[in-house]
């Protein structure tokens, strides 16, 4: 029993590294350009697809194939930013929240339209997992979590040791100073935008090297993504790590007790008892 | 518009407010190269309105400015601040989660130079800084963040620098420090916009001051004289 | 293009705008006036659905219920529980606000339909509820489908009316003060979140009938029905393109909305079979392409609604309407 308990354990650091993945982009749009980016879960969608193409179509290997979507997600997210929500930049964060909404539908559909509503893989054929101490795992698996302790670290040295970083981080305390200080504020949304971008990828790649790929993929992870960036504290993106590692094992360790066909109904869970006893996370974040 | 007389900022006739209520009703002023000019007035008078007016941060409805010689009314705070004027707000007027240091990095961004020569300076102005300058500012008292504050707008070394009640919420020996800090960076040259509630202090170490009352002008004279003018004292009972 | 083939479309075409015309009234209230994002309603709108099915339906080893109770019952059923569920739902939402209460509302929508998948037993899972009957359709034959149809009208109708003489009372105006500025409602003394909890139930009962009359029409119910693309993103865009706020506004966006929706997959159907379900997917490209055009361009949508006026108390607890606080008046210059 307490093996099992591990063991899920552990699938749940491989699910929550994506999902902190996920909530870190979440949050750092939502710090910095002040809504909640819906359409996250079909960027990464995208992402997954552009992988997808790298793998089958380029014959890359799957680290280039996540640097080759990376670079297409970034153009996406930029792109996107470009054409519809920099017209919106005076309207209410409920008008952006619709548009991503609507921004989360056409990058589904489109998904839809171009790859086809069957379940893809990036590589068929068994693969043996590593064994260690009675656990399993596979080395897809390992890649994802070491995968994304670099992304964090990288990360962090942008955000800490680059100007644009520590203007990123200025926005996100206070948007209006930024203009008063002359900081570019467009330029530093369009880097949140290629920042975004390039972590939705990985999270993307990691889920179908993890699981498999189809359009409801991302959208799937929407919520277990958006409740750990709040469980975490919205705006905070270290909270978003403890969040998405903490939803991830929750719901994993849960299949024990539970359904497993109400996964995703446990992340919610945790979100909504957060959200009435604490609503500014665990470690607080922006209002 | 008409020659501004080589006074570094004019504004003449400015009406203008938030949403369809005006706050200022046709004021005018003006500051020369170096000058230490301050605007008082009671609560509500539209002094730090005036000032943000200024800094195109409140739409103009009528009226015009202009900063040495070239007008202004219509520009961004993000175009205004290239031009060489820097303004410090009221609340919220520092980047909490960044050090000092980041802080005053930030207040260089549109510097491609080298600006160590300024951080120096904003460090010889307040020694604290050069000291703590890891810390996180938002940890950091109301005094030190005001420094903080004003050292961020010194920067890019403008020619004037608009300070909007930096005396707010500070202890008596801060605010003391504070207006003396604020004389001394005048005497480098760099023209002072001041809004005060401090009257008193302010008017008294001010070349020239405004007292503005309901959004409209109501005296204008030297700082001395302001001081001692009765309506002006009656105005403020000795604040 | 035969004359029946005509009439069926027809048939076809305004009974399902009249459904989504109700699922997009009962969001008027919620958003409309009160200010509430629901993202939501799939859940609304399949409780009202699935009520009926298990009320309506006759006997089936597959599902619960099959007590083929008569249609009244079903409207009154689906009421009844999704009064409660929203009533709960509101408790448990009661602080949140905005984007979070969006969250909160995709995530409830989603456990609903996660339970109407998983809990065979109850709905037979995805294999869906069939036989639902359609009232009508045995006072004349052949004219069931159009009986249906001044059956919808009149629903429609109904709730129309409701809502238009509820707009002018003191109970709307309240909620539209509430969304234009909370906090102004609650310092005139208001119990916000009462109303907010009311506003949010009243809606959610509307979109619930919507579901009633969406499984008495298609005699089936299935779990993909309601999908937050067709169950909730298109109402959306309904209401947005229409002119959020107002009643009219709402049915002429719905059938806009559902005249591209239709019309497109007419269009889709003539394609090569090989497409499949692309075509629906680039119909949902297009809604969306619509929704951020509309955004972009006419936020406040075709109708546009008149900014409320707050509604406040007077010493003796008379009301009088005063208007929202210029910033000049509430902050000061300083």
């Amino acid at each position: 029993m307490l093996l099992n308990v591990v063991q899920l354990t552990l699938y749940g650091i491989v699910l929550g590294s994506i999902i902190a993945l996920g909530a870190i982009g979440v949050s750092m749009v939502y710090a910095i350009l002040g809504f909640s980016h819906f359409a996250h879960g079909d960027m990464m969608t995208v992402a997954a697809y552009f992988g997808f193409v790298g793998v089958v179509t380029l014959h890359l290997p799957l680290p280039l194939a996540l640097i080759f979507s990376m670079i297409l997600t970034a153009c996406l997210a930029v792109g996107i930013d470009r054409v519809i929500y920099s017209r919106l930049r005076n309207a209410t964060p409920i008008i952006m929240l619709i548009s991503t909404i609507g921004v989360s539908f056409m990058l589904q559909s489109l998904t839809q339209i171009v790859w086809g509503p069957s379940n893809e893989v990036y590589q068929s054929g068994i693969v043996l997992p590593y064994k260690f101490l009675g656990l399993r795992l596979q080395p897809v698996e390992v890649t994802i979590i070491l995968g994304s302790v670099l992304l964090v670290v990288l990360l962090h040295f942008f955000l800490h040791g680059t100007k644009i970083g520590k203007a990123m981080r200025a926005m996100s305390d206070n948007r209006s100073l930024s203009q008063i200080t002359g900081i570019n504020t467009e330029l530093v949304i369009i880097w949140t935008w290629v920042i975004t971008g390039v972590l939705a990828a990985a999270a993307g790649v990691f889920l179908g090297a993890d699981t498999q790929l189809n359009p409801r993929m991302g959208f799937n992870l929407l919520l277990a993504i958006f409740a750990a960036a709040i469980l975490g504290g919205i705006g905070n993106l270290y909270g978003s790590i403890l969040g998405g590692l903490v939803i991830g094992i929750v719901e994993e360790v849960s299949t024990i007790f539970i359904d497993p066909g109400y996964k995703p109904a446990v992340g919610f869970v945790i979100m909504v008892i957060m959200l009435i006893v604490r609503p500014y996370g665990i470690l607080g974040g922006k209002r | 518009m008409s020659e501004t007389n080589g006074n570094l900022l004019v504004a003449e006739d400015v009406y203008g407010g938030y949403g369809s209520a005006d706050i200022l009703n046709g004021i005018s002023l003006r500051v020369a190269p170096g000058e230490f000019v301050s605007i008082v007035g009671p609560n509500g008078a539209g002094k730090s309105t005036a000032m943000k007016s200024l800094f195109g941060l409140i739409k103009v409805r009528a009226g015009k400015i202009a900063f040495e010689g070239r007008e202004i009314t219509k520009l961004r705070p993000d175009q205004i601040v290239r031009l060489g004027i820097c303004y410090v707000p009221q609340e919220f007027n520092i980047f909490p989660s960044l050090t000092v240091k980041e802080n005053l990095e930030m207040g260089a961004f549109i510097r491609n130079d080298d600006y160590s020569a300024e951080i120096e300076n904003v460090y010889q102005l307040f020694p604290i800084l050069k000291e703590r300058r890891r810390q996180l500012v938002g940890t950091m008292s109301g005094g030190q963040r005001q420094m903080v504050a004003m050292g961020r707008a010194l920067m890019l070394k403008p020619r004037l620098l608009m300070l909007d009640e930096p005396s707010a919420g500070l202890s008596p020996n801060f605010i003391e420090l504070i207006f003396e800090r604020i004389q001394e960076i005048n005497r480098t040259g760099v023209g002072i916009l001041l809004v005060e509630q401090n009257a008193r202090q302010a008017l008294e170490i001010s070349d020239r001051g405004y007292v503005l009352v309901m959004g409209r002008n109501r005296h204008e004279d030297t700082g001395p004289n302001l001081v001692n003018n009765k309506e002006v004292a009656e105005m403020f009972l000795g604040g | 293009m035969h004359l029946p083939g005509l009439v069926n479309y027809f048939i076809f075409f305004f009974s399902f705008a009249g459904i989504y015309a109700i699922l997009a009234l009962g969001l008027n209230v919620q958003w409309g006036y009160t200010g509430e994002t629901n993202i939501g309603i799939a859940g609304f709108f399949a409780i009202g659905a699935y009520t009926t099915a298990i009320l309506t339906s006759p006997p089936d080893p597959g599902h619960l219920g099959g007590f083929n109770l008569p249609f009244v019952v079903a409207v009154v059923g689906a009421i009844v529980v999704c009064g409660v569920l929203a009533l709960l739902i509101g408790l448990i939402t009661l602080n949140l606000r905005g984007d979070y209460l969006a969250i909160a509302t995709i995530g409830i929508a989603q456990i609903i339909v996660l339970f109407i998948t998983n809990e065979d037993k109850v709905t037979d899972g995805v294999r869906g509820i069939p036989g639902i009957p359609r009232p009508l359709s045995n006072v004349s034959p052949g004219a069931g489908g159009l009986l249906f149809l001044v059956l919808v009208v009149v629903f429609v109708g109904i709730v129309l009316i409701a809502l238009n003489r509820l707009y002018r009372s003191p109970w709307v105006r309240i909620l539209r003060a509430i969304r234009a500025n909370e906090d102004a409602v609650l310092a005139a003394g208001k119990n916000v979140l009462r109303y907010r909890i009311e506003s949010f139930v009243v809606g959610s009962i509307i979109m619930s009938i919507g579901g009633v009359l969406y499984a008495a029409f298609t005699r089936f119910v299935s779990p993909e029905a309601f999908d937050p693309i067709y169950g909730t993103f298109l109402v959306w865009v309904m209401l947005i393109a229409g002119g959020s706020g107002n009643n009219v506004g709402a049915i002429v966006g719905t059938l806009i909305i559902w005249g591209v929706w239709s019309g497109t997959d007419y269009l889709t159907s003539l394609m090569p079979a090989a497409w499949g379900t692309r075509g629906s997917a680039i119909r949902v490209f297009l809604i969306g392409l619509i929704l951020e055009l509309i955004l972009i361009l006419r936020p406040q949508g075709i109708i546009e609604e008149r900014p409320p006026r707050l509604v406040d108390a007077g010493p003796r607890g008379e009301e009088r309407s005063a208007h929202a606080p210029t910033p000049s008046e509430g902050t000061g210059g300083g």
